[in-house]
């Protein structure tokens, strides 16, 4: 008989359960109310896309008016849905990889509590007619002061308990979240600092815009992609060195990248031009990310049938390495002419915070839940239709954008075009992406119904859980 | 295994986003910070100060941008949209206005291009009765119904009873006000 590898000794089995009992009620915390702002953001996002089709539907109806619900929905899945849920994951994955229980965890309590209290009062502010207008920094002060209070919490948590570790070894996961906690309080208070005024706030704006991802949602991805790919394979990363690099080039020049937004405008032109530099050079971290996540993968396919938390984190990794060449790209002052103003920008973001991000976080869900929550996913039927309805979904939706984007943009650009014309020409586009909207709604149903069947245990008990099994 | 010391780290962490900082926003902060009005531009007056709100409360810039590009880069020149826009024009803007998208037009200089006060407030109250093709949501909210039409009322059309309130009215004097036509007179960066 064979004797079990190391990682299934009984005293690492036993000390992973201390570890995921430590992490389980304020993870499911966030993992909950991060599912309740997906759901409404959904709503959101649906209804201004189909506002685009019908504009006299609900027309009466300010709250329901589509330059509220536009930015209702961008920060009701940011704030709300991806920065709950991601920092649900990245609670768990620094107790594991920390070796030790995950700390303060009343001050984590208190963080969800003022995190929802926050996202609540900021959206409501924002349909009600209180947004700011300023693209991803809608929320009134007091909103955003509560936000980044409980972001504070939730930082001092990861660093103590990353502080508390008792392990030698930093995994590159550590890195990124170390990092990012470190990071985003810095971004987000310097930019809400009512200040700025003219072209430097235009400045401002998008230096954030840009870096919400930089230093927060894309960090948070590849922690979790880094992590569940090896994991869930059982084979080490492909080159530890590779991630290194990978890590200081993405820490170097993500966070000059966001004047690209204001190409052609009314910025200096030396600006718009290091922004666009940066986000050339950016092709060096997105290449040593990709050949480690991906020659990790290859030769391992067979994983993504029975492993959903693979198959997820494999197709959001993948669109990673998509969406960073596409936005390197789409930086280039040849490409800003034709798509910039247009819907490309709008399926380049969701290829980024969709069908990376959030693919990438439902991955992880399906491998943190079950070992949080104790009880097992009760259908796997539901997951395989989750993952093909949102993965389908966001497809159409960002071919459908992207595409349209691009006529859209030739067409602005032939000046004997009428306006109107332009508009015409976008129509199809628009309803492509209200159908792929139903799809993604649809899965969204399905994962929330799965999700609230693992709260209350409900469901057929399946035979192995995953805290017993010994294999991931 | 971090290759370095752990103090490092996190000082390398905090020199890169402080590096990104000091280029994108400190430094233009500084340029941009004496650059002054252009001598054609006004401070918004009251009506134009509430108008704005009122077209930041809709959320307008998410599809109407601010800006207009130059000769060579897009068609806003040969669509008349108005010359190319320059750091001095935006000095009373606060906060920006500057938008990403243009499902709708450019509104730089609409004060300039469509004028005309009826034209406005039939296309707030409904876009497409003067664009048919337009998927601009309609803001009836902005006006009301009234029984009788006294000499202040502002209706919609003679004889209509659908007149605009304060802040249609006001909103209109903002959009107005969005007239950037006046030449440059310094040399901006």
């Amino acid at each position: 008989m064979k004797a079990p590898p190391l990682e299934q000794s009984p005293e690492l089995v036993s000390l992973r359960r201390v570890l995921d009992e430590s992490a389980a009620v304020p993870v499911l915390l966030f993992f909950a109310t991060g599912v309740l702002w997906l759901l409404a953001g959904t709503v959101f996002g649906l209804l201004t896309s189909l506002k685009f089709d019908m504009p006299d539907w609900l027309a009466a109806i300010p709250a329901l008016t589509f330059g509220r619900l536009r930015p209702a929905h961008l920060n009701a899945v940011n704030y709300g849905w991806a920065s709950l849920a991601g920092a649900g994951c990245l609670l768990w994955l620094t107790s594991r990889l920390c070796m030790t229980p995950v700390r303060l965890r009343g001050g984590l309590i208190a963080s969800v509590i003022l995190w929802n209290l926050g996202v609540l009062y900021g959206t409501g502010a924002v349909l009600l007619g209180y947004g700011g207008s300023v693209e991803w920094l809608e929320y009134p002060l007091p909103a955003a002061a509560m936000i980044g209070a409980a972001f504070l919490l939730f930082a001092a948590s990861i660093l103590q308990t990353f502080r508390m570790r008792s392990v030698q070894h930093l995994y590159v996961s550590l890195w990124y979240t170390v990092a990012c906690v470190v990071w985003f309080p810095f971004l987000y208070v310097a930019a809400n600092l009512p200040i700025y005024s003219g072209v430097v706030h235009g400045a401002v704006n998008w230096w954030y815009g840009h870096n919400a991802l930089a230093v927060w949602f894309t960090p948070i991805g590849l922690a979790l992609a880094y992590y569940f790919i090896p994991k869930v394979i059982g084979r080490p990363i492909y080159s530890y060195y590779l991630s290194l690099l990978g890590f200081w080039s993405f820490a170097l020049f993500y966070n000059w990248n966001g004047i690209h937004h204001l190409v052609g405008g009314p910025v200096p032109n030396w600006l718009q031009t290091i922004s666009i530099i940066a986000s050339v050079l950016m092709v060096i971290p997105v290449m040593a990310v990709a050949v480690n996540h991906h020659l990790t993968t290859v030769g391992h396919f067979r994983h993504l049938r029975s492993s959903p938390t693979l198959r997820f984190t494999v197709f959001g990794a993948m669109c990673y390495t998509a969406v960073s060449f596409q936005g390197s790209l789409e930086s280039l002052r040849g490409m800003q002419e034709v798509v910039h103003f247009t819907h490309y920008t709008v399926g380049h973001a969701h290829l980024g915070v969709y069908a990376f991000l959030t693919m990438i976080l439902f991955g992880a869900m399906y491998y943190i839940t079950p070992r949080v929550a104790r009880w097992n996913w009760p259908h796997p039927g539901l997951i395989k239709l989750h993952f093909w309805l949102t993965a389908g979904g966001i497809s159409i939706y960002v071919i459908a954008m992207c595409t349209g984007g691009i006529l859209q943009g030739y067409a602005m650009n032939e000046s004997v075009r009428p306006f109107a014309q332009v508009i015409d020409l976008t129509r199809p586009w628009l309803i492509a992406r209200s159908a792929s909207g139903i799809l993604i709604t649809g899965g969204h149903l399905v994962f929330a119904y799965l999700f609230a069947q693992m709260l209350i245990h409900a469901g057929p008990r399946r035979e192995t859980a995953p805290w017993e099994e010994a294999a991931a | 295994m971090l290759f370095i010391r752990l103090w490092m780290f996190f000082a390398g962490v905090l020199a890169t986003l402080f590096l990104g900082w000091a280029a994108l926003i400190g430094v233009p902060g500084v340029q941009l910070a004496s650059v002054p009005a252009q001598p054609g531009l006004r401070p918004y007056t009251y009506e134009e100060m509430h108008g704005r709100e009122i077209y930041m409360r809709e959320g307008c810039v998410y599809c109407h941008t601010q800006q207009t590009r130059p000769q060579g880069f897009g068609t806003d020149q040969k669509r008349m949209w108005g010359r190319p826009s320059v750091p001095g024009d935006y000095v009373y803007d606060r906060p920006h206005l500057l938008g990403t998208s243009r499902t709708g037009p450019d509104l730089l200089n609409i004060g300039a291009r469509q004028p005309s006060r009826d034209w406005h407030l039939a296309h707030l109250y409904n876009p497409r009765a003067v664009v048919p093709e337009s998927i601009m949501p309609r803001f009836p909210w902005l006006f009301e119904e009234k029984t009788g039409t006294g000499p202040q009322d502002v209706p919609l059309a003679p004889g209509s009873h659908i007149v605009a309130t304060r802040e249609a009215l006001d909103l209109y004097a903002y959009l107005l006000a969005l007239n950037r036509t006046y030449p440059v007179r310094r040399a901006e960066p």
